[in-house]
């Protein structure tokens, strides 16, 4: 990576699209402040409430922990304090995990799991949403409804959201802008505001959308084909 | 059938040592009814019972001080390179440091005394539960070590929900070489420098002679180790194992 520069407004949701290899997940790590081995700058904006930035992530994989289940998983984001609270049991019915509150994630499928690492994410009520290629190796079925969750949850209670992906059409329906990234070194060469409401944005749209950008002529536009 | 080997086994053991006892005969090698005879000689007297509680106390301590001791510094030092470096000189001396010399040095420091005995019990079991501990430690799922930092869990919830559950099989490994190593140095703590207990039973019936008391305090003690392996650390085991087992999705 050089030179690579990105802003997100508050309640802004981008999009990170471009090849593997051009450095969108270790941009992630850097932002999210685990990886420290960079010369550069992460600024993130204070609450309105004046308190330190609020953070979730969504990793490529999971990452729950095997041990605990799925309810355990989601409390143990949140302060001791509100644990046992209803914020927990609220979030499992969002996102329509009640039955498998008491099962450990080794009994989940993938779309599962990583349902459950969405509920996680959102439930410390985050300021900057970080997103690893988050419905990767699912069948499309699934994957387009946890979209749909996700935009669901999104328009209940936004945040400030970075979606790294290869997947155009995923992009163009959930984020608000896209910046696309060139390999070595990784850089932004293209940016591409999405006008259209998300809640618009049918398959329709979404394919009108990408079609679009690959006719476009400039060099940038080439990587996504 | 498969259910009935050990009984079998047993059995075999048992009969190859009256054949034995037969053979030798005496005082050198008494047979196992002897064996038996001494035992319940031993349990009516109410000797057995003091002296075998004394000795699991002792073991009990012991482990529970060596194995805290060792996990908290086997994790560190499989966490934390500089931390692995500074001491991993350390435990190379204290692995080879024979156990009679812990002991006799540590009656010599600390006197005759029942945390000297303790103490030189654990300093020997603490460097094996290091060495241990730290290999496990050292193949922690960093994702999940990360997915704790991003969700600000404090130090006790990462210890206690991310940590220790990953270390599990390496502490129950850990734990049960101990407990079998732990009991058998306690004896050797209690000949040298302790007034009661099994190890101290022992010495007093070996001045006597007495090969059948010796064998009766020996075969309790095994059964009652065997007793904490299966009643104690393996359901202990079991439940912090027990996601593994769940079927998967239906």
């Amino acid at each position: 990576m050089r030179g690579l520069t990105l802003s997100a407004a508050a309640g802004e949701v981008v999009a990170l699209v471009g090849p593997s290899g051009c450095g969108k997940t270790t941009a992630l790590g850097i932002v999210a402040g685990l990886d420290h081995d960079f010369d550069g700058m992460v600024e993130v904006g204070p609450r309105q409430d004046g308190g330190p930035a609020r953070l979730g992530y969504v990793f490529q994989e999971p990452r729950l922990l095997p041990w605990r289940t799925v309810r355990q998983n989601l409390a143990l984001v949140l302060p001791r304090a509100q644990r046992r609270g209803p914020a927990v049991d609220a979030m499992l019915d969002a996102l329509e995990l009640s039955p498998f509150a008491d099962r450990f994630p080794t009994q989940l499928s993938l779309g599962m799991a990583r349902r459950v690492a969405l509920a996680r994410a959102f439930l410390v009520e985050p300021d900057l949403l970080l997103m690893d290629e988050p419905f990767v190796s699912l069948d499309e079925p699934t994957a387009l409804r946890l979209r749909t969750l996700l935009s669901q949850l999104l328009d209940r209670r936004p945040a400030t959201v970075l979606l790294v992906t290869h997947n155009l059409r995923e992009a163009l329906a959930l984020a608000d802008r896209l910046l696309l990234l060139a390999p070595s070194p990784g850089r932004v060469v293209a940016e591409v505001p999405v006008t259209v409401p998300r809640a618009a944005r049918d398959d329709a749209t979404v394919e009108a959308l990408r079609r679009d950008l690959l006719s476009r002529p400039e060099p940038a536009f080439r990587l996504l084909a | 059938m498969p259910a009935l080997m050990p009984v079998a086994s047993i059995l075999l053991l048992l009969a190859l040592w009256q054949g034995a006892a037969l053979s030798i005969g005496g005082r050198l090698l008494p047979g196992p009814l002897v064996v038996a005879e001494a035992l319940l000689r031993e349990a009516e007297s109410g000797a057995l019972f003091h002296h075998m509680g004394v000795t699991l106390l002792r073991v009990l301590a012991a482990f529970a001080l060596a194995m805290s001791i060792g996990v908290g510094l086997g994790l560190p030092m499989g966490r934390s390179p500089f931390i692995d470096r500074l001491f991993g000189p350390w435990l190379v001396f204290f692995l080879n440091l024979p156990a009679l010399v812990v002991i006799v040095l540590a009656y010599v420091w600390f006197g005759l005394t029942e945390a000297a005995a303790i103490g030189a019990v654990a300093v020997n079991k603490i460097p094996n539960t290091v060495v241990l501990v730290r290999a496990g430690a050292r193949a922690i799922d960093e994702g999940l070590i990360d997915m704790a930092r991003v969700y600000r869990l404090s130090p006790a919830d990462r210890l206690r929900h991310v940590l220790l559950p990953q270390l599990t099989p390496t502490i129950a490994a850990a734990a049960r070489s101990g407990l079998a190593l732990i009991w058998k140095i306690v004896l050797v703590v209690e000949l040298l420098g302790r007034s009661d207990g099994v190890g101290f039973q022992i010495n007093l019936l070996f001045q006597t002679f007495d090969v059948a008391g010796i064998l009766a305090y020996t075969i309790a003690f095994v059964a009652v180790v065997q007793l904490l392996e299966y009643g104690v650390l393996q359901p202990v085991e079991r439940h912090c194992q027990r996601w593994r087992r769940m079927p998967a999705e239906a």
